[in-house]
C-alpha cells in the first residue's frame, strides 16, 4: 500500500536513528516465548552498536543470550521488572558495571510518562499490524501465530518512546481495528518469521492446583476475603497466578454466588478463571494489562467488556485515574515476608535474584486490603522471616498475611483483624510466625554478599528503596 | 527423590569428610554438616567418607537418614533384634 | 485419622498443618522391606522432633511376626508416640503380646502405661474375634476396619456402595461400644470421586463411627462437614443439657424439653453433639459449658 512502514529490521534500526549510548525498550507480553529481544539485540551486536541501555518491561530465563551481549559491552545497562534463570545469576554473581533498576509496573509506566525513562527507540512486538504499524496483541486473520492478548505494558513505550519500531509475525490488511498501539505512534514494521513460541506464551491452560498445601492456603485466604467486610456486592479484585491465587477464585465464586454478590471488575493479569467469572455474569468488566492464557487473550479480542489498558492506566502511583486507586482487594505473592510485613518478591533466599516486582508495590499501596498468601516453609527455607532479604513492598502497604500455620494482621487495620477473629479464622502475631518458622528449620545463617550493587529497587514514586548487592 | 529429603550415602574413610551438595548450601550448609557429625559422633563413627545431596531436608530428617546409612554400613543396629 | 507413608519425610512434616484429629505415620503397606529400616529410623526423629501439636500420633507398625515388628515396637514406645496401629489383627492373644512387648520397652525407658493400642480388623477371623479383640488390653484405645485385605479375604471386591463391608462394620461398631472404645472405619482411595467418598462418609456415621480413615488432607473437609453437627442439632441438644442441669439443681426426677419428657440416651445423644461440635471447633468449650 501506499506509505508502506514495513521495512527490513536492519533499515528500521538506520532509520530510527539509534546511537550508541542510547535507550531501547521491549515488552514482555511474550513471556517465556518471547523471541523479539534476542533478535533484536543480535541484530544491533551485528551492526557494531555498543553502551546501549535496555529498559524492558521485564526478562526472563529465555533472555540469557543477553549475558554474552553484556559481556561484549552492547548492553551495558538494564531497567526491568524482574529477572531470572541464568542472566539474573550472572547479574547477582557482579555481571555488570552498572546495577539493574528495579521497577514495578505501575512505577515503569509513570517513569515513562514523567520522562524518568526516556526511551529513545521502542521494539514492540505484536501478534498482528497492518503496514502502517496498527498492531495489536492477538490477530483477527487466519495466519495468527503468536497470540498473547493485551499489550499494556508496551502502550506507555509506544507513546512517549521517541521511535516506535513494530514487529509482527502477522501482517494483515489495513485497517486493524480495533488496535492497541495506534499507526500514529509507529515510524516503521518489521515482518519476521515469528515473535514468539507461542507453546510458551501462555505456559498452557493452567489446571487446578491439586497440591494440598495450595488448597489450604487458597480456602484460607478466600475465607479473609469473605470476612474482610469489603465482600460486598460491587466490590472489585485482583489476583495473581500461583497455584493458592488461583484456586482462591474458586471459593470466592462459590460465596459469590450463595450469597448473590457480584463483583464490579476484576483487574490486572487476566486469567481464564476470571474469564469464567465474568462469562458468569460474576464480574462485571475485566481490566486486562497482561492476558495469562489463551482464553483470556481470546476473550479481550471479542468481548468489548474485557478492556486492554497501559500500565500507566493500570497501577501508576502518579496518575490518580490509574485502576489500582479503585481496587477493593488484591491477593499476592511473597518469596519474603518479614515481621514489618515488608515483603520481597525479588530476591531468592541464597541472594540470587530469581522473581520479578511486577504490580506488587502497585496494588498492594492502592488497594483497600491487601493479602499476601505464601507458606510459612517452602522445603527449607523461610517465608516469614525477621528480616526481608530485600524490600520490595514496604509493610505499611500489607495488610493481611496468609500462611498454613496461622494468618497474620498488619497492626495498622485493627478492624480487620476483629472481623477475622469474630468470623473464627486463626489471627496470630507475625512474629509467632516468624519463630515457628525459626524453630522448625534452625536460624538460616548470614548470606555470603559482596560489597558490588547490582541492582537498585525503586519505589513507585521515583524513590530508592532497597539496594542488592552480588554474591560471592 | 522427594524435596524435604536427603539423600545420605557411607563409605571408608579417614577422619569425617562429608561432601554435602544442597539447594539451601548457603544458609544451612554449615547446620547440615554438623548435624550429620554429630549423628555419626552419636554412633560411634569415627571415620567415614559421606556423600549427602540435600532438597531441604529438616534435621530430624537428617538424622535418621544418616544413621540409616551408618546402620547399613556398619551392620549395626540401633534397635535390639 | 490421615495415613502418612512413614518413608515420606515431607509429608510427615507437614500433616498437621491440614488439621486432621489424628496422624497415622505407617511403616507397613506404604513402605517397602528395603525401606524398613530407615522408615522407622524417619518416624521415629519426626516423633522426638516435630512440633506436632494437639494432634494425636499413632503410628502402624508391622506385625510382630514379622522381623520388623518388635524394632518398629521399641522404636515408635521411645519416641513417644500415642497410640500404636496393629494390622492384621485376628485373636486377643496378639494384643497381649504387643501389649507385653510395649510394656517392656516401656519399662526400660520408665515411661510405663503410656502407649494405647488401636487394632485394625482385616480378616474374617478378626471381625468373629472383634469384641475379644476389643477388650483384650487396658491399652485399647479403637478398633478400626482394613478394608482392603478384609474383602480379599472374604473373596469379594469393593464396590461403591460397601455392601461387602456392612457386616464387619456393624461388629467392630458393635464390638467397640459393648467394649467402651473407639472404632474407626476403613480408607477410600479414590481422590478423585468426592460425592461416592461423601456417602460412605454419611454411612459410616449412621451406622455409628467415631471416624474416617483418610490418605489425603482434601478429604479433611468432607470428614468434618460430615460429622460436625449442624447448628440446629447443636442448639437442640444445649437446650436438652441445660434442662438437665436445671432438674439436677431443683433436684426434680422429671425432665421435660419443649413439652416433650427426655430420657437418658437423649441426654447421652445430645453429650455426644457437643463434645463433636468442640471437637470440630464450631463451638468453644467455654460455650458448651
Amino acid at each position: 500500500m501506499r506509505n508502506s512502514k514495513v521495512v527490513s529490521l536492519e533499515e528500521a534500526i538506520r532509520r530510527s536513528g539509534l546511537r550508541d549510548g542510547m535507550t531501547i525498550s521491549f515488552h514482555h507480553h511474550f513471556r517465556g516465548g518471547d523471541k523479539v529481544v534476542n533478535m533484536v539485540v543480535d541484530k544491533l551486536a551485528e551492526m557494531g552498536f555498543k553502551d546501549l541501555k535496555l529498559a524492558a518491561s521485564s526478562l526472563s530465563d529465555v533472555h540469557k543470550p543477553l549475558i554474552e551481549h553484556i559481556r561484549s559491552g552492547v548492553i551495558t545497562g538494564i531497567s526491568t521488572s524482574g529477572l531470572r534463570g541464568e542472566l539474573a545469576d550472572a547479574i547477582s554473581h557482579g555481571l555488570m558495571a552498572n546495577p539493574v533498576v528495579f521497577r514495578s509496573h505501575g512505577g515503569r509506566g509513570s517513569a515513562i510518562a514523567n520522562g524518568e525513562l526516556k526511551i529513545d527507540v521502542a521494539f514492540l512486538g505484536a501478534s498482528s499490524s497492518d503496514e502502517l504499524g496498527n498492531a495489536c496483541g492477538y490477530s483477527r486473520s487466519q495466519n495468527a501465530k503468536s497470540i498473547c492478548g493485551s499489550l499494556g505494558y508496551a502502550l506507555p513505550d509506544a507513546r512517549y518512546a521517541a521511535h516506535v519500531v513494530v514487529i509482527t509475525d502477522d501482517l494483515v490488511e489495513y485497517p486493524n481495528m480495533p488496535m492497541s498501539i495506534h499507526a500514529a505512534d509507529v515510524e516503521s514494521v518489521v515482518v519476521v518469521d515469528s515473535v514468539g513460541d507461542s507453546s510458551k506464551i501462555a505456559a498452557g491452560a493452567i489446571r487446578d492446583s491439586k497440591n494440598p498445601r495450595d488448597i489450604l492456603l487458597a480456602k484460607q485466604a478466600a475465607k479473609v476475603i469473605i470476612n474482610s467486610g469489603l465482600f460486598v456486592d460491587g466490590f472489585s479484585i485482583q489476583t495473581g497466578t500461583g497455584g493458592a491465587s488461583l484456586a482462591a477464585v474458586k471459593y470466592i465464586r462459590e460465596e459469590m454466588i450463595s450469597r448473590g454478590i457480584k463483583a464490579s471488575f476484576a483487574l490486572g493479569g487476566i486469567t481464564a478463571h476470571m474469564v469464567k467469572l465474568h462469562e458468569e455474569g460474576l464480574i462485571g468488566k475485566l481490566i486486562d494489562v497482561q492476558s495469562f492464557d489463551k482464553v483470556a487473550a481470546e476473550s479481550i479480542k471479542n468481548d468489548p467488556s474485557h478492556q486492554e489498558v497501559s500500565a500507566v492506566e493500570y497501577a501508576s502511583g502518579q496518575h490518580l485515574g490509574s485502576a489500582t486507586h479503585a481496587l477493593d482487594i488484591v491477593i499476592l505473592s511473597a518469596l519474603e515476608v518479614d515481621t514489618d510485613f515488608n515483603v520481597n518478591v525479588l530476591v531468592g533466599s541464597d541472594g540470587i535474584i530469581r522473581g520479578a516486582i511486577g504490580g506488587h508495590q502497585d496494588t498492594a499501596a492502592d488497594s483497600a486490603l491487601s493479602i499476601i498468601v505464601c507458606p510459612l516453609l517452602r522445603g527449607r527455607i523461610p517465608c516469614v522471616v525477621p528480616k526481608v532479604t530485600t524490600l520490595i513492598t514496604p509493610g505499611k502497604s500489607v495488610d493481611v498475611v496468609v500462611t498454613e500455620y496461622g494468618i497474620a494482621v498488619n497492626p495498622l487495620r485493627p478492624e480487620i483483624a476483629q472481623r477475622l477473629r469474630q468470623a473464627g479464622l486463626k489471627v496470630v502475631d507475625i512474629h509467632e510466625l516468624a519463630d515457628k518458622a525459626g524453630s522448625i528449620i534452625g536460624t538460616p545463617d548470614p548470606l555470603p554478599f559482596g560489597d558490588k550493587v547490582v541492582g537498585v529497587v525503586m519505589n513507585r514514586d521515583g524513590s530508592v528503596l532497597d539496594r542488592i548487592y552480588n554474591i560471592v | 527423590m522427594e524435596s524435604g529429603d536427603i539423600m545420605v550415602t557411607i563409605g571408608p574413610g579417614e577422619g569425617l569428610q562429608i561432601e554435602l551438595q544442597s539447594s539451601v548450601a548457603a544458609q544451612f550448609g554449615r547446620q547440615i554438616k554438623a548435624v550429620i557429625t554429630e549423628t555419626l559422633e552419636g554412633l560411634g563413627v569415627q571415620d567415614a567418607h559421606v556423600q549427602a545431596i540435600d532438597k531441604g531436608a529438616l534435621d530430624c530428617t537428617i538424622r535418621a537418614r544418616v544413621t540409616a546409612a551408618a546402620v547399613r554400613a556398619t551392620g549395626k543396629d540401633v534397635w535390639k533384634d | 485419622m490421615m495415613f502418612v507413608p512413614g518413608n515420606n519425610p515431607g509429608m510427615m512434616a507437614d500433616a498437621h498443618i491440614y488439621g486432621p484429629d489424628s496422624i497415622m505415620l505407617d511403616l507397613e503397606d506404604s513402605v517397602t522391606m528395603a525401606e524398613k529400616d530407615a522408615a522407622r529410623l524417619l518416624v521415629y526423629n519426626a516423633l522426638k522432633t516435630i512440633d506436632y501439636g494437639n494432634t494425636e500420633m499413632v503410628v502402624r507398625i508391622n506385625p510382630l511376626n514379622t522381623p520388623y515388628g518388635k524394632k518398629d515396637v521399641e522404636a515408635v514406645v521411645k519416641a513417644g508416640v500415642d497410640v500404636i496401629r496393629m494390622p492384621k489383627t485376628e485373636t486377643a492373644d496378639e494384643v497381649r503380646e504387643l501389649e507385653a512387648e510395649i510394656l517392656k520397652v516401656e519399662t526400660e525407658i520408665g515411661r510405663v502405661g503410656e502407649t494405647r493400642i488401636m487394632a485394625a480388623i482385616e480378616s474374617a477371623l478378626g471381625i468373629v474375634n472383634a469384641y475379644a479383640i476389643a477388650t483384650a488390653s487396658p491399652r485399647m484405645m479403637g478398633i478400626a476396619l482394613g478394608a482392603e485385605d478384609y474383602s480379599a479375604n472374604l473373596k469379594t471386591n469393593r464396590t461403591p456402595g460397601g455392601a461387602e463391608l456392612l457386616l464387619a462394620r456393624e461388629q467392630i461398631v458393635v464390638a467397640a461400644r459393648a467394649a467402651g472404645i473407639c472404632c474407626f472405619d476403613t480408607v477410600y482411595s479414590n481422590l478423585d470421586d468426592m460425592e461416592t467418598f461423601r456417602k460412605e462418609v454419611e454411612l459410616i456415621k449412621t451406622l455409628g463411627f467415631d471416624g474416617k480413615s483418610i490418605i489425603n488432607p482434601r478429604q479433611i473437609e468432607v470428614v468434618n462437614s460430615v460429622f460436625t453437627p449442624t447448628e440446629k442439632e447443636i442448639n437442640k441438644a444445649r437446650a436438652v443439657v441445660a434442662a438437665i442441669k436445671e432438674a439436677q439443681a431443683k433436684g426434680s426426677g422429671v425432665i421435660a424439653v419443649n413439652g416433650k419428657m427426655v430420657d437418658r440416651p437423649v441426654v447421652l445423644r445430645a453429650e455426644r453433639t457437643i463434645a463433636l461440635a468442640v471437637a470440630a471447633g464450631v463451638i468453644s468449650e467455654e460455650e458448651a459449658l
